[in-house]
């Protein structure tokens, strides 16, 4: 038995050698090309196709790079040997010969010998194809995917044949769903075979893929034709239209007769008024005086007249498009002619659109959520401001912008965005808790009791903080650049994804939840702080600081506005103005949610969230108009819960 | 103890002189009507003052003396200016449509002239159509009306709404907000009707009276400016100094006791809010004809803030307070925004006035309420000697049922 | 018993606390009342209650000779009808002087327009300077109300509320902060009231209910324990119990 392996072996080794040694070596390819020879000469897209199968049909590893020499016209054939050579201009005319097994440089010769061997775009094509199939079966995975993605870019009906040939011979479970996938797209868009594609369409009837809604469009794409008596049976009619009916109106259905060349064109009122223009004669038009034509009645009577005289073509009358309509009949016909095919593409298309829609609303659940915890971020400190201690902070908004700009200031700095994002949250935080002090004591603390000017007071200072960051920053917005890890989106389906920057956001503010929470209920400043608040004096009797107490409060609420300044940077332009486009929303979220609780404002930040983008969805192309309904229905809402969804009751209300 | 109305009120008279010495001065000086030592476009900012006065007046009647803090007026005095914007902008538009359509061989109809406006004013957001709420824009009579109907009818609306609550103190301040930022939004949508961001333009040509020079037409708006402050005034000091008055004020320092009087508080701020958010209608239309374009951004809510700034400064609960804060803070705020301020050089920093007199308004504004809080108006107290009583006690303690001190919450 | 005002069965709970506990209480027309218990026995939520501040949650409240339910009515159409109210601190207006106040709670048409076109009559005035001279203010008619003594701003209160001219007078603790002449004072002016209208007195202080002579109605946790004559309840065991003996 060895010996026979042996005597094998040294067999082969001795024909390499011998082919090596050899001057007009034929290789494999080589001795298929030359089986073929002639149809390659030919160059005929019709004739071809042998050729090209053989090729691929000898599974040579080299097949691959002789059909890209083939396909970028750089095959010449050697007319002495009759060979096909690949060949490179080495000097003058004097050309270079690479062998299309080995790829070895075996000859020089003169461009005389030569001869081009030029594919035309068909025959390229069918080349290209059949690379395709060399790229579906490499054995790279990688390469595999690829080829599979070209397919998706560029489908074509000559891609399916290779695509099919592929999926059973695949290994990978993965490429071989996604190359199943694609060749029922392919199946539904190019096949002929009327129940493969009908299976294809069932099969992905549950696809919510944009690609498969995008093959199965054309399918059911119609157009409304006019018959001129009975509509042929041949036709794969939709439905039948009568003029007049639905939203098919005798306009329509005249108009469709006109542009088909069927029927004569209605006179418009501008073609009236050139037409008249066109036919004065000496202040008259038709008989009518000029002056009388700022008339419509007396314009139709003088146009009339032109049209009787034969001037002008005639006016197509009411009674005249009924009688022509009559004469014809309507339908919606579909461009595909099989009715099977387009009856189940319909069927798959609503079973598609009922999915679509119900992930439609888990997607605007979610971006509903995400907003909702965008305004409780931006209203979270005015609970405590304005919730616990009762103090109305204008400037609440100018602190959410000074927390992005500082994010900004930090991004500059440090250039690797997850460790300035990192330096930028408590630094955000000291910077605005610094300034909430500050304006605590400088300004709130002696309007304690007067609550409109405290609005007014802390008003001046938003518009100077404002004015401030103008100066120092410019108008133009700055970018806060979120780090990469944050890029990118959960997809959970084609139409269900939630980016990872508003997941964050979410988690955030459950975390400042959870933080507010712990402050109020379990810590001496918590406590400290609803004692002052309730009654200062007592607290005060009770040897508690309340301006201490008051100070470290406000101070916090602004702290947290900073934090929230730098999320909202995130997926917000950075401007002077960013505090002012969330400040109203905040005090709403704050009111309507129930002033005092945080559970309100969780509550409202939820309603108006969701409120907002239920408008938002059923008038997508108009978010300015989502926001004023919003506010509407804030205010009408107070109507009903003047103290807001979570109120307190009672004495403690102070009613 | 019947004493004439000018006798209870001599500074109404005072004020009405001034008013009539500072509009002939200006008229004596103007371009358009005597030396022209003032330029057309300063009669036009001093007329534009007179109407900021006039809503001035307006938002002291609501905030100084009933004490609602509305921070929407500015709505009801854009919406003024928008009602007689749209019959000034469909008239000179139709003037210039038909001089056009003039020219053609065959005469226009009607609707083809009405198509050829509609084109013309909805063009820049890409519509021709005219949207119901012109129905009326030809006719100068109904469009007055409007002025004063459709800002009423908007405060009724949200008075209505507001009061029924009883939405008080800073909650009905942030909603008043709302409702202008609301309107706002709402202009700045291409199908609102009124032109989206672009506005009203060409508001300062009178239809018809293109052969009368503006430094004209600007002296005839300095007047009619000066004389509807003047009416203003005298309605609003009227309005204050009898029993309504009493009842407002009262209402400002202690509603609960006014309703136990057995006076329907609801009612009267609903009264109070729908008439000035019509003086304040009237000002706009005045307004905006001597600033020539309005857009939403004028009912953007912070205008309304301004105008709470302006009687701040100028001394809330006195209505000549009121006209003197939105005087001298407009004009001032002209003057440094206009750019004819110098720069002031610290050598390591030059001070643009442009930039930085936001920062200085801002500040000044929080030095007035922390340490003026009577305004300018309270100077004139320091010469006549004039005091009220301090009211600003502490809560008196907490059982319910009684009142706190509620004169803290003007 | 010919009632002027009928409260019967009412209740009124605030986050589960009940303040007013089926609480049953009628008084004639011109009759002085005096009501007293310890803190927390639903005194000034009676009040609240007949004035429509507070809506009880369950029982009626029956009003004058046309027996009109109170339930529903706003608090101005309540005191329009005749019920007039004075705080247990002084609340009058203290911006105005004292003769604005008075004019502004003289009864009269309450709307806007009619505020707004109001003239001051001979009769009007005259009636307040009556008024004036009965709370101790003639000379201090043209003075601002702020600038009053506390007693004075308590006289002032109730002057206002019979300027209203009601039929029920609801006081609450009119002596409070008063010297013992303000108080006498006070006594006389709430005996005369009391001569023409109802009137029903919220009091602590005992020696002030005794000057005042007559009927005293005892309330404990929002219902009532006792009523009769002073004398009647001091010698009340359970009174003793609940109150006074505290």
């Amino acid at each position: 038995m060895r010996t026979y392996v042996l005597a094998a072996l040294m067999f082969l080794g001795s024909a390499v050698m011998t082919l090596a040694q050899t001057d007009s070596p034929v290789g494999p390819i080589q001795t298929v090309l030359q089986n073929h020879k002639e149809t390659i000469l030919k160059s005929s897209r019709k004739t071809i196709g042998p050729a090209i199968d053989a090729v691929v049909a000898s599974k040579l590893p080299q097949a691959r790079s002789m059909l890209n020499v083939w396909q970028s016209k750089n095959m010449w054939h050697h007319k002495p040997s009759g060979l096909f050579y690949q060949a490179q201009k080495a000097e003058g005319k004097i050309y270079r010969l690479l062998d299309l097994d080995t790829g070895d440089i075996v000859d020089e010769v003169d461009k005389s010998d030569l001869k081009q061997i030029k594919p035309n775009s068909g025959i390229r094509a069918l080349i290209a194809t059949a690379l395709v199939r060399f790229q579906l079966e490499d054995p790279d995975p990688l390469i595999r995917a690829k080829g599979l993605t070209g397919i998706e870019r560029a489908p074509d009906a000559s891609l399916l044949k290779p695509l099919l040939a592929s999926i059973d011979s695949e290994t990978d479970p993965e490429l071989k769903a996604r190359k199943s996938r694609l060749a029922k797209l392919l199946t539904i868009s190019f096949s002929d075979d009327g129940p493969a594609r009908i299976a294809a369409i069932e099969a992905l009837s549950g696809d919510l893929g944009l690609d498969v809604r995008g093959a199965l469009n054309p399918l059911v794409s119609k157009v409304t034709k006019a018959f001129e008596g009975e509509i042929p049976s041949s036709l794969n009619v939709a439905q039948t239209r009568i003029p007049g009916r639905d939203e098919f109106t005798k306009a329509i259905a005249y108009q469709l007769l006109v542009d088909a060349g069927k029927a004569p064109a209605q006179i418009t009122g501008d073609q009236i008024r050139v037409a008249l223009g066109e036919h004065i004669d000496g202040g008259l038009v038709g008989g009518v005086p000029i002056v009388q034509l700022g008339d419509e009645d007396a314009r139709i009577r003088a146009y009339s007249a032109l049209a009787t005289a034969g001037k002008v073509p005639p006016l197509v009358s009411d009674a005249d498009i009924e009688s022509t309509l009559s004469s014809f009949s309507f339908a919606d016909i579909y461009a595909e002619p099989s009715p099977d095919v387009s009856k189940a593409a319909e069927a798959a298309l609503s079973s598609i659109s009922t999915r679509v829609s119900l992930s439609q609303t888990a997607d605007l659940t979610l971006d509903a959520l995400s907003l909702a915890s965008i305004y409780f971020l931006a209203a979270i400190g005015l609970a405590i401001t304005f919730g616990v201690m009762g103090v109305i902070n204008m400037a609440h908004g100018e602190f959410i912008m000074m927390g992005a700009y500082t994010g900004y200031v930090v991004q500059q700095l440090i250039p690797n965005h997850t460790v300035s994002i990192i330096v930028a949250v408590p630094l955000a935080f000291a910077v605005t808790f610094a300034a909430g002090v500050a304006l605590e004591r400088l300004v709130i603390r002696w309007l304690y009791n007067r609550p409109l000017e405290t609005l007014l007071a802390t008003f001046g200072v938003s518009i100077a903080l404002q004015q401030l960051a103008k100066n120092i920053f410019g108008t133009q917005a700055r970018p806060l650049t979120a780090p990469e890890w944050l890029d990118g989106a959960l997809v959970l389906n084609p139409v269900i994804s939630i980016s990872y920057i508003r997941i964050a956001i979410f988690v955030l503010a459950l975390i400042f939840l959870g933080v507010f929470l712990y402050i109020m209920k379990r810590t001496r400043l918590g406590l400290e702080t609803r004692a002052v608040t309730q009654n200062p004096q007592m607290a005060g009797a009770m040897g508690i600081n309340p301006g201490r107490v008051n100070m470290l409060t406000f101070g916090l609420g602004s702290g947290i506005a900073g934090v929230a300044g730098v999320a909202i940077g995130l997926f917000a332009k950075v401007t002077s103005e960013l505090g002012s486009d969330y400040i109203v929303q905040s005090f709403m979220t704050v009111v309507v949610g129930g002033v005092g609780n945080i559970w309100g404002t969780l509550a409202g930040a939820t309603m108006i969230g969701f409120f907002q983008k239920g408008v938002e969805w059923m008038n997508p192309s108009n978010t300015l108009a989502a926001q004023t309904y919003m506010i509407i229905f804030i205010i009408i809402f107070i109507q009903f819960r003047p103290r807001g969804i979570i109120a307190l009751k009672g004495r403690a209300a102070g009613d | 103890m019947q004493k004439s109305f000018v006798m209870r009120n001599p500074s109404t008279l005072v004020f009405l002189g001034a008013l009539a010495m500072f509009t002939i001065l200006v008229t004596v000086l103007a371009e358009g009507s005597g030396a022209g030592l003032i330029s057309t476009s300063f009669v036009k900012t001093l007329g534009k003052t007179l109407c900021l006065a006039l809503i001035a007046v307006a938002m002291d009647l609501v905030w100084g003396y009933t004490g609602i803090l509305s921070l929407g007026h500015f709505a009801f005095f854009g919406l003024g200016g928008y009602m007689i914007g749209m019959w000034l902008m469909y008239e000179r538009t139709r003037g210039i449509v038909e001089a056009s359509l003039a020219e053609a061989k065959i005469p226009p109809t009607a609707q083809e002239v009405t198509d050829a406006i509609g084109n013309q004013i909805f063009g820049v957001v890409g519509s021709s159509e005219f949207p119901i709420i012109w129905s009326v824009a030809d006719s100068l009579a109904l469009q007055l009306a409007l002025v004063v109907l459709v800002p009423g009818a908007l405060a009724a609306a949200f008075g209505w709404l507001a009061f029924r609550s009883r939405v008080t103190g800073v909650y009905l301040s942030i909603l008043t907000q709302a409702m202008t930022l609301a309107l706002a939004l709402y202009l700045f949508q291409n199908d609102s009707g009124l032109r989206g961001n672009n506005g009203l333009s060409g508001l300062q040509n009178l239809p018809g009276l293109d052969h009368v020079a503006q430094s004209t037409v600007s002296i005839w708006f300095f007047w009619a400016s000066a004389f509807a402050l003047a009416l203003g005034y005298l309605f609003a000091a009227w309005m204050v100094s009898g029993k309504f008055g009493s009842v407002i004020r009262g209402i400002r320092d202690n509603e609960a006791r006014v309703r136990f009087l057995g006076y329907p508080v609801e009612t009267y701020k609903l009264f109070l809010f729908t008439v000035t958010a019509m003086i304040a209608g009237i000002a706009g239309a005045l307004y905006y004809p001597q600033a020539g374009i309005i857009n939403p951004a004028e009912v953007a809510p912070i205008a309304s803030i301004y105008l709470a700034v302006w009687v701040a400064i100028g001394g809330r609960g006195r209505l000549y307070g009121a006209v003197i804060g939105a005087a001298f803070v407009s004009l001032v705020s002209s003057w440094f925004t206009g750019g004819q301020v110098p720069d002031v050089n610290l050598g390591f920093y030059t001070v643009k006035w442009v930039d930085w007199w936001l920062i200085v308004l801002g500040l000044s504004f929080v030095a007035v309420t922390l340490f003026a809080p009577k305004g300018i108006g309270g100077l004139f107290d320091l010469w006549s000697e004039h005091r009220s009583p301090n009211r600003h006690g502490a809560d008196l303690g907490p059982s319910a049922g009684s009142l706190q001190e509620k004169e803290a919450v003007e | 018993m010919n009632s002027l005002l009928e409260v019967s069965g009412v209740s009124v709970s605030f986050d589960g606390f009940k303040a007013i506990n089926n609480l049953s209480f009628a008084i004639r027309s011109a009759e002085l009342r005096a009501i007293i218990g310890p803190n927390g026995a639903g005194k000034t939520t009676f009040m609240d209650i007949v004035t429509g501040k507070t809506k009880p949650d369950e029982g009626r409240i029956i009003w004058g000779d046309l027996s009109r339910s109170l339930l529903g009515m706003s608090e101005a159409k309540i005191a329009q009808a005749g019920i007039g109210r004075k705080f247990q601190k002084p609340t009058v207006f203290e911006d105005q002087t004292v003769e604005e106040n008075l004019v502004m709670a003289l009864k009269s048409k309450r709307s806007p327009f009619a505020a707004l076109f109001y003239k001051r009559s001979p009769g009007d005035m005259r009636r307040v300077e009556e008024l004036a001279g009965e709370i101790n203010l003639a000379d201090q008619l043209y003075r601002k109300a702020g600038e009053l003594s506390h007693g004075q701003k308590q006289w002032l209160e109730i002057g206002m509320l019979l300027a209203q001219d009601p039929q029920l007078l609801l006081v609450d603790e009119p002596a409070a902060g008063m010297t013992p002449a303000e108080r006498e004072h006070t006594t006389a002016l709430l005996v005369e009231a009391a001569k023409t209208c109802a009137v029903v007195v919220v009091e602590h202080d005992m020696e002030f209910v005794r000057r005042l002579n007559c009927r005293v109605t005892v309330l404990h946790e929002g219902s009532v324990l006792a009523e009769g004559s002073l004398d009647h309840i001091t010698a009340n065991q359970e009174v003793i119990d609940v109150y006074l003996g505290r």
